[in-house]
């Protein structure tokens, strides 16, 4: 077993409220023909005990690429890795796959996108839950079926002594997500990862899915990275938010603060990309003009400049640094921040000069407010869930 | 799962009527006259005694009655006698010659697989590194010797070099017991191993590649558990389809086509005399003995099909 701290140590830094997870100008890179993939590209951001931190950025922002070099599960040859990933006081980055071994499943777990293709698909249920229950805490094999038939019955899996004999294909999809959640929380890991836990989901059973997340984490006092690419899923689900854009964080706030005030017009372009039930049907979907950048060799200055309906000629030469604004923890990466009057002059300035974008954006200004609503109605987060999603 | 094996055995009755009368239609087109192979000198002299022996033999019907005779014979357990060794039933024949073949065969396939399953999984685990490329180095080696070659080495090895083994005979469990026929079997059964080892390792090592970019592979590394573990208990079964698959159509070869290796090893089985027959045109051996292989081949297939739903849990469903 490999050493993650001596309890004694580890108390005292827990007694002293220590950040459990510490990420320090963290660098993913891939070698690939071409060139190096910047998929991460140098975040920092630091999270407490018992807090729940949302990554939000569309495809290729780097989001998932993170949440996996945290947990150091990306194991590729061409992977270059930069900064550190200090959990509970220890450097994770330096730490080989064999060490690493000893942190899965029992410090830090993490439940994948697709339920559907996560669960061995010719081992049963059963097994899935029980073999690093066995493998980490050594117990019996009636113990830890004892234990999976518990943890099942805690994500609500109705009858889960038929159930834990079942194989993935004969569930559901919602589940199939369940018992992923139920085999992530089955050491009890302190860290938990949900890596867009409901990307794959209908719609009904998204909510369902959320919410038994959440009461896991309070019920458990977990740490949680939620990643994923629809500010509606974090909003009301997380304490602290970070957009992500081409492998960098482009804004950070805790939640409240970033919905009241968002500063970063990609934030605002996202917040805008959801669509809402109060719009008349039919409506165009406000999907943000351009693509997602070329991670070889990105934009010059700002990387989301070429897309912004703000951008200006320094946009594209100078890269605007994360610096903080006046509320406490909110940090932003712009030169014209969203709500500055210099933003609003830059607006007027690139409508006037027919800017593609900026006209592509023009259409969706007056609804905002509408929006807010929506999200704060997301909010909603009491448990009415029925239990066979 | 009843109606899966009630299907199967509907369509296995179809295939074996049309191997029976596939390779009956074939013996009938082999050129030469069995009368005049049993008589010899004497049958082209004497035109009254080859007309007899046809007719004796049944040859003088039309084929399509021969066929539902010797069909009807078949079914009850007769297969006729040997024309050349007058008396020697083909039943009789097979059932003291078929189970050297099958242990010689099924003793093939496991050491091959007891190979191949490691050395595959390995290449895979260890894909590009030096591991995978000395495996695949070997595999190549052993995929590229024939099996004859392979023989020729195993007996100057073990029974020329070390005198471990015998250098060829076979001893029958019967006569001798388990000791001395493992002795007799191993060397002829390993030389026919190597080629289906190195066929088998390949496709392991391919499905296994597969399958270790499965998002649930990584979800079994994001619990901590160990390489191996996930390796043999994860990847192993989803990873083994296509070789069960080629385990059951190599089987049935390794019935009939193991001639080469039981001359080189003097072994009393199916293959040698079926060889024997056919340069005798020894028609009812041939026809016996053909057909007995491939009904064992159908039926060892459909075994197969019926473990594709042992692998994988998916298919018992559909």
């Amino acid at each position: 077993m490999t050493d993650v701290g001596t309890d004694s140590d580890r108390l005292t830094r827990a007694e002293h409220n220590e950040p459990l997870l510490e990420v320090i100008d963290l660098k993913t890179h891939f070698q690939v023909e071409g060139g190096i993939v910047k998929a991460v590209d140098g975040v920092s951001f630091t999270l407490d005990r018992g807090k729940t931190l949302g990554i939000v950025g569309e495809s290729g922002s780097g989001k998932t690429v993170l949440s996996r070099s945290i947990m150091r599960l990306i194991t590729a040859p061409n992977v270059i890795t930069h900064g550190e990933v200090r959990y509970d006081g220890r450097d994770l980055v330096t730490k080989s796959s064999r060490e690493m071994k000893a942190y899965w499943g029992v410090e830090m777990a993490m439940v994948f996108q697709d339920p559907m293709t996560s669960l061995n698909p010719v081992v049963k249920v059963g097994r899935q839950m029980t073999e690093h229950i066995r493998h980490h805490l050594g117990v019996s094999k009636s113990e830890a079926r004892a234990t999976a038939i518990e943890l099942l019955k805690s994500v609500r899996i109705p009858e889960p002594e038929v159930r834990i004999d079942n194989y993935p294909h004969e569930m559901s999809g919602g589940m199939r997500q369940r018992v992923c959640i139920a085999i992530a929380l089955a050491c009890g890991p302190k860290m938990l990862f949900a890596d867009e836990p409901t990307t794959a989901l209908d719609v009904t059973v998204q909510h369902q899915i959320l919410n038994l997340l959440r009461q896991q984490q309070k019920d458990r006092f977990m740490t949680m990275i939620m990643v994923t690419h629809d500010l509606g899923v974090v909003a009301g689900r997380t304490d602290e938010i970070a957009v992500m854009y081409a492998g960098k964080v482009v804004e950070k706030a805790p939640t409240n603060q970033l919905f009241a005030d968002m500063r970063h017009p990609y934030t605002q372009a996202l917040l805008w990309s959801i669509p809402k039930v109060s719009q008349p049907k039919h409506t165009r979907l406000n999907a943000i003009a351009g693509r997602p950048p070329d991670l070889i060799s990105p934009p010059s200055g700002c990387s989301f400049s070429p897309r912004c309906p703000y951008a200006q000629e320094k946009c594209h030469i100078e890269e605007p640094p994360l610096t903080a604004g006046a509320a406490p923890g909110h940090q932003f990466a712009c030169w014209y921040p969203v709500g500055s009057p210099e933003n609003e002059a830059a607006w007027e300035r690139n409508l006037a000069a027919g800017v593609p974008q900026t006209l592509a954006a023009a259409g969706k200004l007056t609804a905002t407010e509408e929006l807010l609503e929506t999200i704060n109605l997301a909010d909603d987060t009491s448990d009415h869930e029925g239990a066979g999603a | 799962m009843a109606k899966i094996i009630a299907a199967r055995l509907l369509r296995l009755l179809a295939t074996l009527f049309a191997v029976t009368f596939i390779s009956f239609m074939m013996t009938k087109a082999l050129p030469g006259d069995p009368a005049v192979a049993i008589l010899g000198q004497d049958g082209i002299q004497n035109e009254e005694l080859l007309l007899e022996l046809r007719a004796e033999l049944g040859l003088d019907e039309p084929i399509p009655v021969q066929y539902v005779t010797w069909l009807g014979n078949a079914v009850r357990g007769d297969l006729g006698e040997s024309y050349i060794n007058r008396g020697q039933s083909v039943a009789g024949t097979i059932g003291q010659r078929f189970p050297v073949t099958l242990q010689l065969a099924l003793m093939a396939i496991i050491i091959a697989l007891l190979l191949a399953i490691p050395i595959g999984v390995i290449g895979a685990y260890r894909q590009g590194k030096w591991q995978d490329q000395a495996s695949s180095a070997g595999v190549q080696v052993a995929l590229s010797v024939p099996n004859f070659v392979t023989g020729i080495f195993l007996i100057w090895l073990f029974a020329v070099k070390l005198e471990w083994l015998p250098a060829s005979n076979w001893n029958r469990i019967s006569d001798k017991g388990v000791i001395a026929n493992l002795k007799t079997a191993i060397l002829p059964a390993t030389a026919l191993a190597l080629t289906q080892m190195a066929i088998f390792s390949r496709l392991v090592r391919s499905d296994m590649i597969a399958t270790l970019q499965e998002n649930f592979i990584l979800s079994a590394r994001a619990k901590g558990l160990s390489d191996r573990f996930i390796l043999f208990r994860h990847a192993l079964r989803p990873s083994s389809l296509s070789v069960a698959t080629l385990v059951g159509i190599n089987f049935g070869a390794l019935l009939g086509g193991t001639v080469i290796i039981e001359t080189l090893f003097a072994i009393p089985g199916l293959g040698f005399r079926l060889i024997n027959a056919i340069s005798q045109r020894d028609i009812l051996v041939i026809q016996g003995i053909t057909v007995f292989i491939a009904t064992g081949y159908v039926i060892i297939n459909t075994v197969v099909d019926l473990f594709y739903s042992v692998l994988d849990p998916r298919i018992r469903r559909s």
